[in-house]
């Protein structure tokens, strides 16, 4: 990709918020009922209903904009927003214009170890669609109302993002934010977090933002980073080659790995805003936010600071640990078990990671407990277990959820450290391995590593490795 | 229908002695739908089956005795935008000719509630849009009084249906006149109360800042007690209002005395017939005999009330009638090319002429570019018109004037220009502008048409217009004329 | 202001309505009709008129989160002119 260009991003971020009842009727948001049995005559839009708001929908979108550092309004009101389009039966949509819920906040991230602050434009509240599925061959869609007004929150980034690292980024913070908050579930391959983003390139050095494009479709962290990237080179090809973007909606196509225009698809847009008569206005008092303020828990910023401070984590650690609400507090939770933070950190972003990652889990998934593994380190502290005995207990707590003390025992994992027992096992290894002997007496020091590793091996893994060591090279010099 | 004139407190006692039951009300009541409906077509569709059987019901609770609600037994009427679970509700549309309801209108639980008989959905104009139920799709109903001549509208059905003893009372809604205009023409009492006062839960929206559903009575002692039984906080409308609800009834007490009267100048201005001025000026003498008081006060904003009214309403109904889109109900067209083509072709199937009209006129003033040269200048001038309302209720208790600047026209006098038809409720407008409650009593006939007469109150006092509507009443005998059919 | 056919073409394609030729002539007259009366309103100065968009100072009106009954699927299904698998069919939008 050529460096000649800035590339300008902004993100538009839909966070389904978790409430029992929709926003606007008392149809049940539980995800994946039988098509259309949370329905109701209101959020079918039938003749003659009428919409009335859901308190801890709106108690919701005040506390994620506090947690997103914006300054929630005064006075909000909901505003129509109007299209034909079948999975919105009333063909208007509630939605928020003039005066949303939250404005002018911001989040920090962090990428390649630089700190940036991102602005956010607004936060509004507003009601979600339903699902359409096709059928015959694509002549035809199925229509589920269900998800139809489910809480939603629209957060609007700032222009202020500058490559598809810093959009992965930006996502990951602000799921890790409403997840602290607990808004949402923040799923995005379930569509409970979704993301289209605006964006441009310029010549560096312009103030003036080049012509846009709209990103619609990218269903996961990477589906936008990938498609950030893709559109990234499109856009720069076509200003290389002296042609012009065109500004227009586009779809990422994931297989395909491209964006593809949706022109045709679409026409001119006039939503018509204009206030909802059928809704009242949101006075929000000193005292009602205040309320809200003081139920928001401490963030992943102020979690990773405090990481650095009490733990001496290093910075990426900690934002590492932080960024997800559960794996903190798997964190903190072992450290009841054991004071070194650093290895409890090495563990969780090594291997816990690592599996979660392969086999696609999250933390909750797993059985492993935060006790397990802090015991766990307490044993290697303890010289109990070594870190190869390590590698077998924390693969078996992952499976078992077993305490590491009761796997320790009954599959008889305990560290050899008796050294005439050791030193019987060196003795044998030494006989038995003439060549290597010779090759060490010649002065070739790495045939020590094949013997070491004899031993172990022999020991199936438990003897002590620097009692071991140790030993070896004593029986070799007393040849 | 004797039954149907005699006061309700009598009907009430009449049921209690067992003088007669509620299926002979019913039965009374389509007796004479079946003798006058081909002349007046009021009813869209009748709830034989339902009301026979809910009348049965009703007297075999009369026959174990017991205290009943005043409106018990009595044979409704409910206008056809009023939603009825099971019953069909069309809003005289084609586009809801087959709707079946799945739910119920909060009213229509009340009537329930006060176990009134729902007779039958009476004709509207479309969607409540028009004035003179020429514009219903299905047919115009007319005038009992002349059935050459329209009952006014849009709650046209409503109207007829009582003032032709057809029903005992009727609901309808009122948007800009929509009950007061076709009660002024058809010689009966219409209320709009105050907006927030009666739930607009299943009311069909037209324009959702002004709709109110109200009662069309004989007389005002029936105003109040059907008022009685539909007021009140819905926590299903977040625009209901949560106000304490007075007992309307105890407020009839026949004393005007001391009452002060504005008389807004702009509301017997020229287009306003001299002998409805006529009429008007009459009961302000009977109000003066009365004791009480009366004198001219300016509502300067009174000539843009029509103009903000049209572009306010037709952009909240541009909206509200956009869920008519042939996906979920209603009609669908046939063989449509595709999504888009479905959508218009259902809705231009299913809409008539002055529907279509004023979903143009509210799209094109809420487009981009225009909002704020049309709707918002509107809600602007909203505020201007309210305000000559708060400013002339420092000083009196009541505004009084005519409903209607002329009594009903003939059928079909006025179509094809739909202005002159809109300034037809140039009176009632600005009372829905301000969201007051005004009634329409009965005050005379000229050349043979009944003249309305408007008071309006302050938001919430429907107490004081129905005080002054009944002592009106009291001391004439305007309410007592009946259509010869 | 004065609008043209072609206006009032726009606005029937925003408002899903497909109108005949006649139509759109009879229209473009009668809503030039209503908007010049509409114009009146300019006769008025409103700066700094709070604009009404509702009659009542009502606000804060909210339910509680509670889940409740939901419709049959008989009842969901009652009036639909074409259903399949327990869901509304439409035809699908242009691709």
């Amino acid at each position: 990709m050529s460096t000649q260009y800035e590339t300008v991003v902004g993100l538009e971020v839909h966070v389904e918020l978790h409430t029992n009842s929709k926003i606007f009727c008392g149809c049940s948001t539980a995800f994946g009922a039988p098509p259309n049995t949370h329905t109701c005559p209101i959020c079918l839009g039938h003749p003659g209903v009428l919409p009335v708001l859901n308190r801890q929908a709106l108690e919701y979108a005040m506390k994620a904009s506090m947690a997103l550092n914006c300054t929630v309004a005064d006075v909000s009101k909901f505003d129509r927003k109007n299209y034909f389009y079948p999975d919105s039966p009333k063909a208007y949509q509630i939605s928020q214009y003039d005066q949303p819920v939250g404005e002018h906040g911001w989040i920090d991230i962090e990428v390649n170890g630089e700190t940036k602050r991102i602005g956010i434009t607004r936060v509004h509240l507003e009601e979600d669609a339903g699902k359409l599925t096709h059928v015959d061959g694509g002549y035809a869609s199925l229509v589920d109302f269900n998800r139809v007004g489910t809480p939603l929150i629209e957060i609007v980034s700032e222009p202020d993002i500058r490559t598809p690292e810093e959009a992965k980024a930006y996502l990951e913070k602000i799921r890790a934010i409403m997840q602290y908050c607990d808004v949402s579930d923040v799923k995005m391959e379930e569509g409970s977090m979704r993301c289209d983003a605006n964006i441009s390139l310029r010549p560096y050095g312009q103030e003036k933002f080049g012509t846009r494009a709209e990103l619609k479709n990218m269903n996961s962290f990477r589906g936008v980073q990938r498609g950030l990237e893709y559109e990234q080179w499109r856009q720069a090809d076509i200003l290389n080659s002296g042609g012009e973007v065109v500004q227009e909606t586009r779809r990422w196509d994931e297989a395909q790995g491209k964006t593809l225009s949706m022109r045709g698809k679409e026409e001119a847009h006039d939503y018509r805003y204009f206030p909802d008569p059928d809704l009242v206005r949101v006075v929000i008092d000193a005292e009602w936010k205040e309320r809200i303020r003081a139920s928001i828990p401490e963030l992943p910023d102020a979690r990773k600071a405090r990481y650095i401070a009490e733990y001496e984590l290093p910075s990426y650690d900690a934002e590492v640990l932080t960024s997800s609400m559960k794996m903190a507090n798997f964190f903190e939770e072992s450290l009841n078990y054991t004071k070194d933070a650093k290895a409890v950190s090495n563990w969780i972003m090594g291997d816990l990671l690592g599996y979660l990652n392969a086999n696609s889990l999250e933390f909750g998934d797993i059985k492993l407990t935060a006790q397990g593994l802090g015991e766990m380190i307490g044993l290697l502290e303890s010289n109990t277990i070594n870190s190869k005995i390590a590698k077998t207990v924390f693969k078996s707590m992952l499976e078992t959820g077993k305490l590491p003390k009761q796997i320790v025992e009954e599959q008889g994992l305990v560290q050899i450290s008796d050294e005439g027992a050791i030193k019987a096992i060196c003795e044998e290894i030494v006989a038995a391995n003439p060549q290597s002997v010779a090759d060490y007496k010649a002065g070739k020091e790495k045939a020590i590593g094949f013997l070491v590793g004899q031993v172990m091996k022999a020991s199936k893994g438990k003897a002590n490795p620097a009692l071991a060591n140790k030993l070896l090279v004593e029986v070799l010099s007393s040849l | 229908m004797a039954q149907f004139d005699l006061r309700l407190q009598d009907i009430h006692n009449g049921l209690k002695d067992k003088q007669f039951s509620v299926s002979e009300l019913t039965e009374a009541s389509f007796k004479r739908i079946a003798d006058t409906d081909s002349a007046v077509q009021a009813f869209l569709t009748l709830n034989e089956e339902g009301a026979r059987a809910q009348a049965a019901e009703l007297d075999k609770q009369l026959q174990a005795g017991g205290e009943r609600g005043l409106l018990f037994g009595l044979p409704a009427g409910i206008k056809d935008n009023i939603v009825t679970e099971g019953l069909r509700t069309t809003c005289a549309s084609q586009f809801l000719r087959n709707y079946d309801p799945i739910y119920d209108a909060t009213v229509v639980r009340k009537l329930k509630a006060a176990q009134s008989v729902a007779i039958g959905k009476l004709n509207m104009d479309e969607f409540a849009m028009g004035g003179s139920n020429e514009n219903s799709s299905f047919f115009a109903t007319r005038n009992p009084w002349n059935t050459e001549y329209v009952p006014g509208g849009s709650s046209g059905g409503s109207a007829a249906s009582v003032a032709a003893g057809q029903v005992y009372f009727s609901l309808g809604s009122d948007t800009g006149g929509s009950i007061r205009q076709p009660a002024s023409y058809c010689g009966i009492v219409g209320l709009k109360p105050t907006y927030g006062l009666v739930s607009r839960f299943g009311l069909v929206a037209f324009a959702s800042s002004l709709d109110q559903i109200g009662p069309l009575t004989k007389n005002v002692e029936d105003s109040a007690y059907v008022l009685q039984a539909i007021a009140g906080y819905d926590q299903m409308d977040s625009t209901s209002a949560n106000v304490e609800i007075p007992d309307y009834t105890s407020a009839l007490t026949g004393d005007v005395k001391g009452l002060r009267i504005g008389v807004p100048k702009e509301y017997m201005g020229q287009g306003v017939d001299p002998k409805v001025k006529e009429a008007v000026l009459a009961a302000l003498k009977v109000y003066e005999s009365l004791g009480a008081t009366w004198e001219e006060v300016s509502m300067p904003h009174t000539e843009y009330a029509v103009a903000t009214y049209y572009l306010l309403a037709s952009s909240e109904a541009s909206s509200n009638l956009a869920r008519f889109d042939g996906v979920r109900y209603g009609v669908r067209a046939e063989n449509p090319e595709n999504l888009i083509d479905l959508y218009r072709k259902s809705r231009s199937e299913g809409f008539g002429s002055e529907v279509k009209r004023r979903i143009m006129l509210g799209t094109y003033a809420l487009s981009s570019g225009y909002y704020d040269a049309y709707y918002k200048k509107a809600q602007q001038v909203r505020t201007l018109i309210k305000r000559d309302f708060d400013q002339a209720f420092e000083k009196y208790d009541i505004l009084i004037g005519p409903t209607a600047p002329t009594t009903a026209f003939r059928i079909g006098e006025q179509v094809g220009d739909p202005l002159t038809m809109y300034l037809n409720d140039i009176l009632t407008i600005p009372v829905s502008l301000a969201g007051v409650p005004a009634v329409s009593i009965p005050c005379g006939l000229a050349e043979g048409m009944p003249v309305g007469l408007q008071i309006i109150g302050k938001a919430f006092d429907e107490s004081t217009v129905l005080r002054a509507a009944h002592a009106f009443e009291q001391n004439t005998d305007h309410h007592k004329a009946r259509p010869q059919l | 202001m004065s609008i043209t056919t072609n206006d009032v073409q726009h606005v029937a394609n925003l408002a899903r309505l497909a109108l005949t030729d006649e139509e759109k002539e009879t229209f473009t007259g009668q809503l030039n009709a209503i908007l010049k009366y509409a114009e009146k309103l300019n006769e008025l100065n409103t700066d700094g008129v709070e604009p009404t968009s509702h009659v009542l100072p009502l606000a804060n009106v909210m339910r509680a989160d509670e889940v409740r009954q939901s419709l049959s699927i008989e009842a969901v299904l009652r009036n639909a002119p074409d259903e399949e698998d327990g869901q509304i069919k439409v035809p699908a939008v242009l691709e």
